[in-house]
């Protein structure tokens, strides 16, 4: 075994294609009235394929919201939502988002003025509230896709209504472009679409690989794409090369943590003020994070959709998101991870800041011990407001728990 | 007043003893209605269609947070949850809704969405049902699917009584919540006109009573109520002077808000609470089809809740309106701590009413209220200001 040498492992050769990409997408969408191009700003889980077919640039302010914990600007501008009357208690992203329209602050001075608004419920109410200021703030018209939460299943009637609203929305994307969709082009770019989320799948599937080419942190780096890009040519082709990358590194052995012992699974969004700090922590720990439920959540809709029929097959793919389900199956899901990734431990982010993501937790973590006996962490963040996260408690609790991950695998190995 | 233990018909000499009885002690009075041979619904929210439980022979009753000590929700809920569904779930798993027959679970907030999942979890009561709302309310096509999840809603209750349920029970039944939220109206405009024909703490447990009592018995009630209101009974003189306000927010089970308020010289004249007007607000229509009917109440009401979707500015509309029908002044917000869809609209409603010359405060509560001296010097300073 290599277990003397400590080698770290080659930066991921990928990752400055993504800076690319990602750059030139904010320039064109910042630079669309340039162009001639209408924006839309659209939930991360919002059906954004009608959108790519008719040309229109679609921004995410959930993916802004990243990039402004990244940069560790989110304190501030939540400081300042909360100076214009915004709840500490509310979702981050929205307020750093809103004071962000309003101040142009933020890593890239904010996002480009919204000629619509999609919001889609499949992740959250709290997108409704939070598109609903944008609404009035932009006077932009603003369509909401409404898909019932699915608690034990997906009823006929939710089917239907759910179906209504697709030929809603494309009439809604019609009227205001003044075009119409041209459905050849619809069936093409949810190909694209399909394509892309069975390659990023296929991405992080490579993680079941001992060691595991890459992290989950590494996917929240990568996700970007698959959010904002997917239905296009750009994120097939990247999720291809990404693959063949992560491929190369399971054939030669290349483990994103060097001397992977532990496989550890994490829930819940990304702290974005703390990946490296949290990555570097956990490898310290000769923990790898194999698995995690945020960026698969995007692969979700892959077994509902046919490809033949997008427009007709969506909306089941739309309203049977990760987090538009019961607790119950969430921590199917997650024990399925669990044995498909073999991992050693789970870590359960609290998320101030994500009600429908975090409430639940705590059963989800009785059912994931009754089920798998393996030692359960849970810290508590606003995942960009990083006023509220405390490093010290959570290093000491990290070390608790992987003193805990270590007996136990002690134990197995006896 | 009357001691909290005390439920015999008959020890009481005031028609409102019934219903401050009630609001005081919800359980105690679920247990005997239970005990009675009733079945007895939980109900989550005001968007609870409380007339198909009716009408399937149960009793809804609307289910309240705790004044006591939050011992075991905390193994299931974190402490950035708000307290109405933290004492919601502290009430089920400490066994004091055992009178329970089960509860229905009206989708609206993200909250109350994993508190439906972790109730269906930790529970075995007979019944549970969750009616998954449209969020939004201004389409054909959810005003179709909200009659089609009452179908479903309705399946539902005659599955587990074991009875359908006719159209005429229905009829009956909306007929019934017709004449209370007719009267709680009347109640209400009353008091808008007279604030001193009775306190607005006292009014306020009329409203959760009736959300608690026999809703057999209760239009007779009322109307005795009303009677009672209409004779001077419970007339508290000098209300009338002071500083008329609208409290709007989510669940105010605080009873003492009101007191300290018309202490500090302010009266609520009309509310835009879910234990308020929310409750009664608009009937529903005779002579159509009544799912139809029951759901074009929920989808065509001017004042939604805040976790549904009307239009962009529909709250601020029907406060600035409410404000001037009722001429008042100032609206306090009384928000609870963690509840996102008020917090999302606390600062937008601000900004609408003040430019429309109305005050705007607000009051956030976690569990209990703020320490009265503080509270009160709040509130005097606002209503001084007005
Ligand atoms: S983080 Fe949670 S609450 Fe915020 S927008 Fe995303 S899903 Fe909604
Ligand atoms: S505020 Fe809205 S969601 Fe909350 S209890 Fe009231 S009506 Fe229901
Ligand atoms: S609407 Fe607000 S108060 Fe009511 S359950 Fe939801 S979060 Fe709690």
């Amino acid at each position: 075994m290599s277990q003397t040498v400590s080698k770290t492992p080659p930066p991921i050769a990928m990752d400055e294609k993504m800076k690319e990409i990602m750059t030139n997408y904010y320039i064109e969408a910042k630079t669309a009235s340039d162009s001639g191009k209408r924006v839309a700003w659209i939930t991360s889980g919002g059906p954004v394929e009608p959108l790519i077919a008719m040309d229109i640039i679609p921004v995410y302010p959930e993916n802004h919201g990243a990039m402004i914990g990244a940069s560790k600007m989110g304190g501030s501008l939540c400081e300042q939502a909360e100076a214009m009357g915004y709840s500490g208690d509310i979702c981050s992203y929205a307020r750093a988002d809103i004071a962000s329209a309003v101040t142009c602050g933020g890593p890239i001075g904010g996002l480009p003025r919204p000629d619509m608004l999609i919001a889609c419920n499949n992740i959250c109410g709290t997108v409704i509230k939070w598109y609903e200021v944008l609404a009035r703030y932009y006077d932009a018209p603003l369509f909401i896709f409404d898909t019932p939460m699915c608690h034990t299943d997906y009823p006929e009637e939710s089917k239907r209504y759910v179906q209504r609203q697709v030929h809603e929305y494309v009439s809604f994307l019609e009227q205001v472009t003044g075009r119409k969709l041209d459905q050849d082009k619809m069936e093409e770019v949810g190909r694209l679409s399909l394509e892309a989320q069975r390659l990023w799948q296929a991405v992080l599937d490579t993680a079941t690989a001992r060691p595991s080419p890459m992290t989950a942190f590494d996917g929240f780096y990568h996700l970007a794409l698959i959010v904002t890009l997917r239905g296009t040519r750009v994120a097939v082709d990247y999720y291809r090369d990404l693959l063949a990358e992560m491929e190369d590194r399971v054939a030669k052995g290349i483990g994103a943590v060097p001397n992977e012992r532990y496989r550890l699974m994490w829930d819940n969004l990304p702290i974005w003020y703390r990946l490296k700090w949290l990555s570097k922590k956990f490898a310290a720990h000769d923990a790898a994070l194999v698995a995690d439920t945020y960026n698969t959540a995007w692969c979700r809709s892959l077994r509902y959709i046919d490809e033949n029929d997008f427009l007709g097959s969506m909306a089941e793919g739309y309203t049977r998101m990760y987090l538009n389900i019961g607790v119950d199956q969430m921590a199917d899901t997650i024990i399925e991870m669990a044995e498909k990734y073999s991992v050693d431990g789970l870590v359960m982010h609290s998320n101030r800041s994500c009600k429908p993501y975090s409430f639940g937790q705590y059963d989800i973590q009785r059912m994931v011990r009754e089920r798998l006996d393996i030692p359960c962490l849970i810290i508590e963040s606003h995942m960009i407001d990083e006023r509220s996260f405390s490093e010290a408690q959570t290093e000491t609790r990290i070390d608790a728990f992987m003193e805990l991950v270590e007996e136990k695998n002690q134990c197995k190995e006896r | 007043m009357h001691p909290a233990t005390a439920t015999e018909k008959g020890t009481f000499m005031n028609e409102l003893d019934h219903f401050q009885e009630a609001a005081k002690n919800p359980e105690g009075y679920g247990k005997n209605l239970k005990a009675s041979g009733r079945p007895v619904i939980g109900c989550l929210c005001s968007y609870a269609p409380e007339e198909l439980i009716h009408a399937a022979g149960a009793h809804p009753m609307r289910l309240f947070g705790t004044k006591e000590a939050i011992v075991n929700a905390d193994g299931h809920l974190q402490t950035y949850c708000c307290s109405l569904a933290k004492g919601v779930l502290e009430n089920t798993l400490t066994g004091r809704l055992s009178f329970l027959d089960g509860a229905v679970f009206p989708h609206t907030c993200d909250t109350i969405q994993r508190l439906s999942d972790i109730w269906r979890l930790n529970t075995d009561y007979d019944f549970f049902a969750d009616v998954v709302y449209p969020v939004k309310l201004n389409t054909q096509s959810a005003l179709d699917y909200t009659v089609d999840i009452f179908e479903r809603f309705k399946k539902n209750l005659e599955s587990w009584s074991g009875q359908s349920l006719s159209e005429a029970d229905l009829t009956r039944s909306i007929e019934i919540f017709n004449s209370i939220r007719d009267q709680l109206a009347e109640i209400y405009r009353m008091r808008s006109k007279d604030p001193a024909c009775l306190s607005g703490s006292l009014l306020s447990s009329v409203v959760k009573g009736s959300m608690i009592l026999d809703r057999d018995e209760l239009p007779e009630r009322l109307f005795r109520l009303r009677k009672e209101i209409e004779e001077g009974r419970y007339a508290v003189p000098g209300n009338e002077r002071k500083k008329r306000l609208i409290v709007a927010g989510s669940l105010c089970d605080h009873p003492d808000f009101f007191s300290i308020l018309e202490e500090s010289d302010g009266v609520v004249v009309w509310d835009d609470l879910c234990t308020g007007s929310r409750y009664f607000d608009e009937t529903v229509d005779i002579g159509v089809p009544p799912l139809e009917a029951i759901a074009r109440r929920y989808v065509e009401r001017r004042r939604p809740c805040p976790a549904k979707h009307l239009s962009n500015t529909a709250r601020g509309e029907a406060l600035a309106a409410m404000a001037e029908e009722h001429k008042a002044s100032g609206v306090i917000f009384f928000l609870l701590k963690f509840c996102d869809p008020h917090a999302f609209d606390y600062p937008y409603l601000k900004e609408y009413l003040e430019t429309r010359n109305v005050s705007v405060t607000l009051v956030e509560v976690e569990n209990q209220l703020p320490p009265e001296g503080q509270l009160k010097t709040r509130l005097e300073t606002f209503i001084h200001m007005l």
